[in-house]
């Protein structure tokens, strides 16, 4: 490994680049485990999956579908500035992040809701960014690693590549201690491929060869926008286009994208460089609630991807392995009460106080804001207590 | 550079050497590498070549290519990445190879380095140093002349310096690298050459603080970078015409410490203000306005800007007729002296 990129030499590791291996899918439309030439590398890693674990992601997708219907209602009723719906887009979420280990960083674009729940954090923290009460919502480093919400498109790529770029400057990957080799995850959309950034990250991973899986999620439609204005291509050619072995999974199928995260972290964090996944999804809901989705796209696209829902199929998988309905049952019940709770809790937020305008913009302290401050104080307090 | 350490004066070697700017920058990097291993350098060119300005010249083969790192040619990037290596507990330290080429990196460095403080509320910190070399004076073609200062200035969560002393170069790195803020350190490209002394036991003045580097009683001019060699300039001129100029170094950009401003024009009553910069909303223009508001019975005239004119800057044949020197900045002093 150098980091002098005078000597950089191509990786030996890489498949050859151009290659197009076909769309990665281990359980069908009806939940039937797929077992063939394509999937025979992954077949064992669901295999060797507890039925706990098999139950979790059901759990995770459910959770995380019904928060953010939950969520969508109160921005309805007026509870919340915006909300950005995940429906449809739980199956690449939550396979790709419990495929991540706890110290793993994870950087999300704003969408990733069953990330962040997987990952520990509280979904009314999301809800506080929405609604108005703050610009982040958690501390990272206090939520295994799952990192704030980034707003402009695709600019956490590059953070997320600085990161694993200061991985390998630390030395903590390619060690061969399963807790201590740590790799990234940068969550992006279709939209993201057209931005400079994602382009500079793929550049930057690929020269640097960082501990590093992009993570795609080509939800077909950047608001408006359908995929074909982005690119000519298939998504994950741009991968391979940048030196990047990459490979396209069925997005709206848990285990395949569980499966072919776990392999690709497993590669970046044992020194293999960085991998570019293309998950196919669909975003059910609109863009955010201030969008009209019906302006720009057919119901008859719509139905077809909601029969490829991805929790009615794992659910249908998880039935034909013998689950039985009291199990989808108490998770349906443990839905109702988070959604009750994230209701109950939104409605008593409570107006942030004005010092957060203020305070953290330094880290160490700053005249102009400490007198600005002050003034504030000052004006506020010259309105007496009817104020 | 000499190591003498505190406590050991009596006996060891003189303290103090004569560098140019560029070489100063070089030794204070230096030193703050050695001093925290979490230090690391990024940018175009920075590591084999040393930098087209020779800045980090030696630093690759003193201390490896993990810690002076030569990224591809994308501005963005290297910002980008500055910020996730802040997030893991580095202090990175970008160059941006001329200030023209800052653009492409300005979205990762308003929208995110700036904000992401904030963001965090509290829980992280950022201190990433930006460096970029700023200015006309070496008849450069477009977009290696300029001077962005104002545009991070008006940024909150931006810090912006500039020293205009080999001294102070020294110094001030360090103590930009020592911030837990982001910081834009604008190196005043053409003061890179001549020499002068650095004291290496003795810092100048603290990182955010302005100071007087000549005293007079009639006007006070203040400048920053490359400008204050043309204040001192000028305010020699007019010593020899007998009027008195008291000159200021802003050296912060942001913020601006105005207690030795203001002090020095309460005793002069005149404030001429010069910068290479367009004067449009410019840096100039905020410290007038603050100048105007606080010291408003002292001043025996207008604050007065000598700036680039509001166009491009351009091109080098004629740069010695867009940016101020001691004629112009005289010339505003006599206007000033004339109300």
């Amino acid at each position: 490994m150098s980091f002098d990129t005078t000597s950089h030499a191509a990786p030996s590791t890489a498949p050859s680049a151009g290659a197009q291996p076909e769309t990665v899918q281990l359980l069908d439309p009806a939940g039937v485990l797929q077992e063939n030439d394509r999937t025979a590398e992954f077949l064992p890693t669901i295999e060797a999956l507890s039925d706990e674990t098999l139950r979790q992601f059901h759990r995770d997708m459910v959770l995380t579908r019904r928060f953010d219907d939950e969520a969508g209602n109160l921005q309805r009723q007026g509870q919340l500035a915006l909300w950005v719906p995940s429906h449809g887009q739980e199956a690449a979420q939550v396979g790709s992040a419990r495929a991540s280990r706890p110290q793993d960083h994870l950087f999300p674009s704003y969408r990733e809701h069953a990330v962040g729940m997987v990952r520990g954090i509280d979904p009314v923290d999301v809800v506080r960014l929405l609604r108005g009460n703050t610009h982040g919502g958690w501390n990272p480093a206090e939520r295994q690693n799952f990192h704030l919400y980034t707003l402009v498109i695709g600019s956490q790529t590059l953070h997320a590549t600085g990161y694993a770029l200061g991985i390998t400057l630390d030395g903590d990957y390619a060690t061969g201690d399963p807790e201590r080799d740590t790799a990234v995850i940068t969550y992006f959309g279709d939209g993201a491929t057209s931005q400079g950034d994602v382009s500079e990250a793929f550049v930057f991973a690929a020269s640097f060869q960082t501990p590093e899986v992009f993570f795609l999620q080509n939800n077909q439609w950047a608001i408006s926008v359908p995929v074909a204005t982005q690119s000519r291509t298939s998504l994950h050619l741009r991968g391979e286009g940048f030196g990047i072995p990459s490979t396209q999974i069925d997005g709206n199928d848990v285990l395949a994208s569980y499966a072919v995260t776990l392999r690709d972290l497993d590669a970046a964090r044992s020194g293999g460089g960085p991998r570019f996944i293309e998950a196919l999804t669909y975003r059910i809901g609109a863009h955010t609630t201030s969008d009209d989705p019906t302006k720009y796209r057919t119901d008859a696209e719509l139905q077809s991807w909601i029969a490829r829902d991805p929790i009615v199929r794992y659910e249908a998988y998880l039935r034909g392995r013998g689950e039985s309905d009291s199990f989808f049952a108490a998770v349906e019940e443990e839905a109702n009460d988070l959604a009750n709770d994230v209701r109950v809790r939104t409605l008593a937020l409570e107006k942030p106080s004005t010092d957060l305008i203020f305070d953290n913009v330094y880290s160490e302290p700053h005249p102009r804001i400490d007198e600005q401050k002050e003034w504030l104080s000052h004006y506020e307090s010259s309105f007496g207590e009817s104020a | 550079m000499t190591n003498t350490l505190p406590g050991t004066a009596e006996t060891a070697a003189p303290t103090t050497e004569t560098l140019p700017l560029g070489r100063a920058l070089n030794a204070g990097l230096r030193k703050a590498m050695s001093d925290d291993p979490r230090v690391v350098l990024l940018g175009e060119d920075i590591a084999t070549l040393g930098g087209v300005f020779r800045v980090t010249e030696g630093l690759k083969t003193e201390f490896g290519a993990k810690r002076v790192i030569d990224t591809p040619l994308a501005e963005s990037g290297i910002i980008g990445a500055c910020i996730g290596l802040a997030m893991r507990g580095f202090r990175p330290v970008a160059e941006i190879q001329f200030d023209g080429f800052i653009f492409p990196g300005f979205d990762q460095i308003t929208s995110q380095l700036a904000k992401l403080t904030a963001r965090h509320e509290g829980t992280m910190p950022f201190p990433v140093v930006i460096r970029v070399p700023y200015g006309g004076h070496i008849g450069a073609v477009e977009h290696h002349q300029e001077s962005p200062e104002a545009y991070f200035a008006h940024t909150a969560g931006l810090r912006s310096v500039s020293p205009s002393t080999p001294h102070d170069a020294y110094w001030m790195i360090q103590e930009a690298i020592q911030s837990n803020d982001p910081i834009m350190f604008f190196e005043p490209k053409s003061r890179y050459w001549p020499k002068g002394p650095v004291d290496f036991t003795a810092p100048g003045a603290p990182l955010h603080a302005s100071r007087v580097v000549r005293t007079g009683t009639e006007v006070t001019v203040l400048g920053h970078g490359a400008m204050v060699s043309v204040l001192l300039q000028a305010a020699e001129i007019a010593a020899e015409e007998g009027i008195s100029i008291e000159v200021v170094d802003l050296r912060s950009l942001s913020p601006v410490d105005y207690g030795p401003i203001l002090e020095s024009v309460r005793k002069t009553g005149r404030l001429v203000i010069a910068q290479e910069a367009p004067q449009n909303a410019s840096i100039a223009s905020e410290i007038a306005s603050t100048v105007a508001e606080k010291a408003f019975y002292s001043l025996e005239a207008p604050v007065l800007r000598v700036s680039g004119f509001d166009t491009p800057f351009p091109p080098a044949k004629l740069e010695s007729v867009y940016l101020p020197d001691a004629d112009r900045v005289l010339e505003a002093v006599d206007r000033a002296l004339a109300y």
